[in-house]
């Protein structure tokens, strides 16, 4: 299986600093390819924790059967100094092969998936199944008393689907984390 | 050929293949196959040491004094944690080591059995990279490949972790050229548009500094040859971090000795005014920049690093080369060399004569009167007694001692410095004193220590003595944990809460149960009889030698302030360290 993005574009991300070096914190989504091992999830994690950087969103899952690759997708934000830092360490480790910042490398589209259920009866039970559809979400699972939606976007459409549903009986919500590709 | 072997056997001869000749350990039940195998054969030396710290740190002091990675052998549980603090130092100091620990059987693990601990788990954020081995049948390609982690780019410690069914299986042996190590492959040659960017500073800078560290010395003997072929062409002043001791000759002319917390007057303020500042393997650590924004404000600053995440993780760099030091100064060199050796001589002679001023400071002068040793007097005298000795290695403990054999001893050679620099880990010294005799039998090891640290790993003695290493434990006993007193009489109103060692053994008395020699010098009148008959005494010695109790160690930096806030040994202490520094360690 051949993945869409470029080897090696920030192994130097040394030499591929932005002129201006600010202090504002940005939001970054970083695609990191590693080998599908025992315990290197454990190290990216550790790696975050142990240096003290945020993680907002996390995903993993084997993309490469018969190479043994996972593909880790991690939002994170911190200062432009911070996150060429996080890129550096993760570089670092062993079984890491790329590190891709999604954010600075050009077009991305990013996409969530999310289980909400809403419990209600009566006009909330019709207005929580007229605003899925106009957030084109589906209903998976169905009671006489409640829906499962499933929806998938950008974490903000989820965001604003689950804001919308709250009112009308949102009791529990599963989120798988943000996936991403460059575009093209 | 293809061999079937068990899995124990398998470990002997990987190690074997991979060249090694000496093992550090300590046996215990989940290492017991491995043992077994290591009574069979005689390629290889295992050394018993009496804890596992001191079996890591003795392959430290092995391997910073050979250039080849230290190996170690110890048992599941206590055993690999017992090698937590060591594996830390070497990480931290970039010290190539294989650590080989026993586990548990794989049908065991996760059912807290005895002496079982995650030893993955624990020492995956203190190694450079670690394995379970569940197969045998990936035993031999594991320990191939750990060796390959340990010593490509920058060099540090790997464990693999090899439970104890896997040590008696069979399986067929993998060669270690069977082994694929082609995704781990570090880049060691420096982009050429960066060098030729740092070459056109070097002709323009009127005021230059190299600041060399560990990096030049892990990078092999050649980098410090081109190292101080570069220095000695250009002319340009040369100070060094603690770790890369010895990359540039201390007699050589362009030496303006360490720099940072306590390093020379004239280091720091050269650092502080230059306009080109080259860092070679060094990595800005907090010890050296001291308070950032004020650290060396008017410079360029070109940083050389094989590590990626060390450029622009604290200063950030103008001219960044990512590389092995020894490629990237031979590039340098030869491209330097091809535009014509120009430097501003200039500029470079005015540079010189602010450097001399900065030199009549004297900042390493102290006085030495009554019958009092002073530590500086010490290893003045330690110095003037050995430095004819080519083959002179130097440990050290952690604190002023550490401090004061920095400034006091020349070291005119890499790999013959021994000390604990990132993680500071007090017990360090003589253990590695016992590595470096073991790799070099006939050379003259001495470890500097201070009572207190001497104390934490004291049981090696009983390995020196065993193996008949002629370590001298140069001990300077000012009853105090010195460093610690220091900065309780800087910051904390001189309470000194617990900085002082009660009930301290008698180091004469402690030598001779250990079967070793004991030598009290307590008269600056004796101490070069004294020393004289440490070196000439043919075994290991335990020299203990009282001084003075209450001397700080001078030049410092305090904590939060610039390198030209410097305090020199007359200046006052007191309120030198405000409320922002006083956080700081």
């Amino acid at each position: 299986m051949s993945l869409k993005i470029k080897k090696g574009s920030t192994a130097h991300s040394a030499y591929n600093l932005r002129a201006n070096y600010g202090d504002e914190v940005e939001t970054h989504t970083l695609a990191v390819l590693v080998d599908n091992e025992a315990g290197v999830l454990a190290r990216v994690i550790g790696l975050f924790s142990g240096r003290g950087y945020n993680i907002e969103s996390l995903t993993v899952a084997e993309v490469d059967h018969q190479g043994h690759l996972s593909r880790i997708t991690i939002v994170t934000r911190g200062t432009p100094q911070v996150i060429e830092q996080i890129k550096a360490q993760l570089g670092r480790i062993v079984p890491v092969h790329e590190v891709h910042d999604l954010t600075v490398e050009g077009a991305v589209v990013e996409r969530e998936l999310a289980l909400i259920k809403v419990s209600g009866t009566g006009d909330k039970r019709v207005e929580a199944l007229r605003l899925a559809d106009i957030f084109r979400a589906h209903v998976v699972d169905s009671t006489l008393d409640s829906f499962v939606f499933q929806i998938t976007g950008t974490p903000d459409k989820v965001d604003a689907f689950a804001d919308l549903m709250r009112p009308l009986g949102l009791n529990e919500i599963a989120r798988t984390g943000v996936a991403a590709l460059a575009r093209g | 050929m293809t061999r079937q072997m068990i899995g124990a056997k398998m470990i002997v001869q990987a190690l074997k293949d991979q060249g090694v000749d000496t093992v550090f350990g300590y046996p215990g039940g989940a290492v017991l196959p491995i043992y077994d195998e290591i009574f069979q054969q005689n390629d290889i030396r295992h050394i018993l040491v009496r804890h596992e710290q001191g079996a890591v740190h003795a392959a430290e002091g092995y391997a910073r004094s050979t250039g080849k990675p230290g190996v170690v052998l110890v048992t599941s549980g206590p055993g690999a944690t017992n090698a937590v603090t060591g594996l830390t130092d070497a990480l931290l100091d970039s010290i190539p080591l294989v650590v080989l620990t026993g586990q548990v059987p794989t049908f065991m693990i996760g059912s807290d059995a005895f002496q079982e601990a995650d030893t993955v788990g624990i020492t995956r954020p203190c190694t450079k990279h670690n394995w379970l081995v569940k197969d045998t049948a990936d035993l031999a390609a594991t320990i191939h490949e750990a060796f390959h982690v340990a010593t490509s780019g920058r060099p540090g410690p790997v464990l693999v972790d090899i439970p104890k069914d896997v040590q008696f299986a069979s399986a067929k042996y993998t060669e270690k050229k069977q082994v694929n190590t082609s995704h781990y492959q570090p880049v060691v040659k420096g982009d050429m548009d960066q060098i030729t960017k740092l070459v056109e500073a070097i002709e323009k800078a009127e005021r230059p500094v190299f600041y060399t560290g560990g990096g030049v010395i892990n990078s092999g003997p050649a980098a410090s040859q081109l190292l101080r072929e570069l220095v000695d062409a250009t002319g340009f002043p040369i100070t060094s971090t603690l770790m890369g001791l010895g990359c540039y000759p201390a007699s050589g002319k362009s030496w303006l000795g360490m720099l940072g917390m306590h390093g020379l007057y004239e280091a720091n303020w050269a650092m502080h005014d230059c306009d080109l500042m080259i860092n070679i393997g060094a990595r800005f650590d907090d010890r050296i920049t001291g308070r950032l924004d004020a650290f060396s404000p008017k410079s360029k600053k070109a940083h050389i690093d094989i590590d990626p995440s060390s450029i622009n993780k604290v200063i950030r760099a103008d001219i960044p080369i990512i590389g092995d030091v020894g490629h990237v100064l031979e590039d340098i060199l030869k491209v330097w060399k091809a535009r014509g050796r120009k430097t501003n001589t200039e500029g470079l002679a005015k540079w010189w004569a602010r450097i001399e001023e900065w030199k009549k400071v004297n900042c390493l002068s102290y006085t030495q009167q009554g019958n009092t040793i002073k530590p500086q007097y010490a290893l003045e005298r330690l110095e003037a007694l050995t430095k004819h000795r080519k083959d002179r290695f130097i440990c050290t403990e952690v604190g002023q001692h550490q401090m004061w054999a920095a400034q006091y001893l020349g070291f005119e050679d890499p790999n013959h410095w021994m000390t604990s620099g990132g993680l500071g880990t007090m017990g360090y010294g003589m253990p590695a004193s016992v590595g470096v005799q073991i790799a070099h039998p006939e050379a003259l090891v001495i470890n500097v220590a201070g009572e207190a640290s001497w104390l934490m790993n004291m049981q090696e003695m009983g390995t020196a003595v065993q193996y008949r290493l002629p370590v001298k434990q140069f001990i300077l006993n000012n009853e105090r944990l010195g460093m610690v007193r220091q900065w309780q009489e800087l910051l904390h109103g001189e309470r000194y809460s617990h900085s002082w060692s009660d009930a301290l053994p008698d180091f004469v008395k402690l030598a001779e149960a250990f079967g070793a020699k004991g030598i009290l010098c307590k008269d600056p009148a004796d101490l070069d009889d004294a020393i004289m008959e440490m070196l000439n005494y043919d075994g290991p010695v335990i020299f203990d030698c009282l001084v003075e109790k209450h001397e700080n160690c001078f030049p410092m930096i305090p904590s939060g302030k610039a390198h030209n806030e410097m305090l020199l040994g007359d200046a006052s202490t007191q309120d030198v360290i405000g409320a922002s520094g006083a956080v700081l360690v």
